[in-house]
């Protein structure tokens, strides 16, 4: 469903929305001088699901006063949305409550939008955009640590500022979005397939979500129809990315409180994931499979196999948890309620392991069959809950490949007419991936928007570290795990 | 004046320590079915360090460039004066247990003044925490020594070990097994293994001992490594001599001497492998966890002391 409104309207249609239990999944600006008319236009994807229901909000806006009314008090997703498109686009949200900067580079000059039709190469570095400056505690003791954007080990840049009164955590700014990589914009032009490299490469972990979540834009755009083997391969290819990924991340869990040997198990369980992985696409991340209008793979699977492994993954996080020390580090620790995962719109193992139900295999199914939630037995917020509900989602999706790869049901491929824009919904293994595309009426990409589950994320880490120890804050970070790549394009 | 003592003593502690640390990390490697780089790779990072040019942090003082030094040289002088592989003592009385305690203190000491010194928060935040765990731990040092020093009627460390070695029996009784204990717990607190403090970890956040000394490099590195490094060998000499003294030479002739040599090396290089294994089964513990764990060590102690004067 599609609404053109003026910028005066949007307010109510997006509270009416939200009031009837739609989330919003992405924002959007767009520069139409790429299809010819000389506007700017910002549109809002809102989701629901039971029964899946998607519902665009197109605004178009006037090129020499570019202004929205802010929907920062509805919801806070769109608040940051509104700061991307400012910083992106010269998009002015009026009466926003938090004005300044979000995915701008510091160094970027002053009134440069990269996304903007006429932006042209990145400038050199400019007069910046003012200063940006953290919060400051003060009272006795309060002191600063500053750690990053380059940190020891092997992780995305990103500068972290703790306010701290002995251990104790008082406050955490992050400064992500310090490798903008226009990918959005390196889209456009592209043809449909040529745009597959780049969504394999928007986030390395998340090579089939971002995939499967473009090329199901795409499908929607282009009319493409998808035999139903291939939509099985599909979600086969997407169990299997979650299975390495939530393996690699129960090892660095215990590594983090410096039991190391579940860590070099972990490895090796990976390990053999990432063989069947090789085995399966010829890739060991899972590339090359996916592609508009079906999936091609060499062989499927074992289930049996991963059986086994499912069978060590559950010992191996027995072996963690029956660890009164590694329980004690991991209970209690950084608790997210599921109210403020709620009010931040986390996604994700995050968001479920605060108790909420979100799942785009069930909300936004792409298979025939929209599949169950997941039960958790911990849903309590903190490292262990995250932790557990890895272990769960590990069993869970060994038994959705065995069910998958035993056949289904043979649906009739249905004609379905070229849409001009399409979104894809996905469960990453980090949570729900959103892809929006526009294409011209012979195919070529004209606007490519991605929303990786960090974006919401990100926001979660420092509210769940109040009042958490400084030591503990490696682990609470590996327990969330999110995306610099993903969320910074 | 025992000076072939002396020599030997701080030879084999020098040589030998680079090589603990590679026993007890080859050990953990193998028993986590890792390859591991091999029992030489320490002295090799030292080699590696030693060559590289010398650099210290804008606007820190004379304080951290003498730190590394003072650092290696208190445990030096502990490896020359205490009985390692002889009780004669080297240099007059100095074995005693307050002088010991207060040279390895010192040298804790100094580093976390030179973790301050560079201004910086980790440097901070690290001596913070050492220094927090030190105060804690010292209590417990002096007390567990001095229950085992109670029915000698002398706090020299030569006379502790050769009465033990004279009256094998002591070492099962209630005294000494407290005070066993007791240290055990100290030796993992002051040498930040698991699981107070993980050596091997790369989470700036969560290190301690690491946090306090991140900004030095090169020679100065090596020499913090090897003062580590040492101060791990000594404090397990110490605990391998105060409650298995056998092998320990009581004269100054050479064949002695080299026996004493053999039992030093097989009982620091056994209580390192115990140390290597027992750390893969454990986790490192809350950082407000570790005072309980102290205290308790301190109690066993205490313990000791008090048990060292009614069962006597």
């Amino acid at each position: 469903m599609r609404h053109t409104l003026r910028p005066d309207e949007l307010p109510a249609h997006a509270r009416s929305l939200l009031d009837q239990g739609f989330r919003l999944a992405l924002v959007a600006g767009h520069d139409d001088t790429v299809i010819g008319r000389d506007a700017l236009r910002a549109v809002y994807l809102f989701t629901a699901p039971d029964p899946d229901r998607r519902v665009e909000l197109h605004v178009e806006l006037d090129r020499a006063r570019p202004h929205l009314p802010s929907l920062a008090g509805l919801s806070f997703p769109a608040g940051r949305f509104e700061r991307e498109l400012h910083d992106l686009f010269g998009i002015v949200p009026d009466d926003h409550p938090l004005p300044r900067r979000l995915v701008r580079h510091f160094h970027w000059p002053r009134g440069w939008h990269p996304m903007l039709a006429d932006a042209g190469d990145p400038p050199d570095f400019g007069d910046t955009d003012g200063p940006y400056p953290f919060r400051a505690v003060e009272g006795p003791g309060v002191y600063e640590i500053p750690v990053g954007p380059v940190h020891a080990g092997m992780i995305g840049p990103g500068h972290f500022r703790f306010s701290v009164v002995g251990e104790t955590i008082l406050n955490l700014k992050a400064r992500l979005w310090f490798v903008h990589r226009g990918l959005e914009r390196l889209f456009t032009g592209r043809t449909p397939e040529s745009g597959v490299e780049l969504a394999e490469r928007v986030s390395g972990d998340t090579t089939v979500g971002h995939t499967l979540a473009y090329c199901l834009a795409v499908e929607q755009a282009t009319g493409l129809t998808v035999p139903a083997a291939a939509t099985r391969v599909r979600a086969v290819l997407l169990e299997l990315e979650r299975l390495y990924n939530h393996v690699a991340d129960l090892g660095a869990l215990a590594n983090d409180v410096g039991h190391g040997i579940l860590n070099v198990h972990a490895g090796r369980l990976r390990e053999e994931l990432l063989r069947i992985n090789d085995a399966v696409t010829g890739s060991r991340l899972l590339r090359g499979a996916i592609h508009p209008g079906g999936a091609t793979v060499a062989t499927l699977p074992d289930p049996d196999r991963l059986a086994v492994l499912a069978t060590e993954v559950a010992e191996l996080a027995h072996l963690a948890l029956e660890h009164s020390v590694v329980r004690d580090r991991f209970a209690g620790t950084s608790v997210l309620t599921r109210d403020q995962a709620a009010d931040l719109g986390t996604l994700g193992y995050v968001a479920r392991a605060s108790g909420l139900l979100v799942d785009a295999r069930h909300d936004h199914p792409f298979l025939p069959t929209p599949t169950d939630h997941v039960r958790h037995t911990h849903t309590e917020g903190d490292v262990l809950s995250r932790f557990v509900v890895r272990v769960e989602e590990f069993a869970d999706s060994v038994t959705r490949i065995a069910a998958l790869t035993g056949g289904g049901a043979q649906e009739p491929e249905r004609d379905r007419a070229a849409a001009g824009s399409g979104v894809g919904i996905v469960e990453g293994w980090r949570g729900t991936v959103t892809h929006r595309v526009e294409t011209t009426s012979d195919g070529v990409l004209t606007r490519v928007k991605i929303v990786d589950p960090s974006f919401f994320n990100w926001p979660a880490l420092p509210v769940a570290l109040a009042d958490t120890i400084v030591p503990d804050f490696p682990l609470t970070n590996k327990s969330f795990n999110l995306s610099y790549a993903g969320n910074d394009l | 004046m025992n000076v072939a003592g002396g020599v030997v003593q701080a030879v084999v502690v020098v040589g030998g320590a680079p090589l603990l640390v590679g026993v007890m990390r080859q050990v953990r490697a193998r028993l986590e079915g890792r390859a591991g780089p091999g029992i030489g790779q320490p002295w090799r990072d030292l080699r590696k360090l030693l060559g590289k040019e010398p650099i210290t942090p804008r606007g820190t003082t004379e304080l951290f460039r003498l730190a590394p030094l003072v650092s290696l040289a208190t445990v030096l002088v502990v490896a020359v004066v205490a009985p390692f592989v002889t009780t004669v003592p080297t240099v007059g009385p100095a074995a005693d247990l307050f002088a010991v305690v207060a040279l390895l203190a010192l040298g804790t000491v100094v580093l976390a003044l030179a973790g301050l010194d560079t201004g910086t928060a980790f440097g901070g935040m690290g001596a913070s925490r050492e220094v927090t765990i030190l105060a804690l731990v010292e209590p417990t040092l002096l007390v567990a020594i001095f229950a085992l020093s109670v029915r000698v009627g002398s706090t020299n460390l030569g006379a502790i070990m050769t009465a033990t070695v004279e009256d094998p029996a002591r070492v099962i009784s209630p005294v000494s097994l407290l005070a066993a204990v007791a240290l055990v717990v100290v030796t993992v607190a002051e040498n930040g293994r698991l699981p107070v403090d993980n050596p091997s970890t790369h989470l700036e956040l969560t290190m301690v001992h690491e946090a306090m000394v991140l900004e030095y490099a090169g020679p100065d590195l090596a020499l913090v490594e090897l003062a580590s490094a040492m101060r791990l060998a000594v404090f397990l000499g110490l605990l391998g001599n105060l409650f298995l003294p056998w092998g320990l030479a009581t004269g100054t002739d050479p064949v002695a001497l080299a026996v004493g040599v053999l039992a030093l090396v097989v009982k620091v290089g056994v209580l390192g492998a115990l140390l290597a294994a027992a750390e893969v089964f454990l986790a490192k513990l809350r950082l407000f966890r570790v005072p309980e764990l102290l205290a308790g060590s301190f109690l066993l102690s205490l313990l000791a002391a008090t048990a060292a004067f009614f069962l006597a």
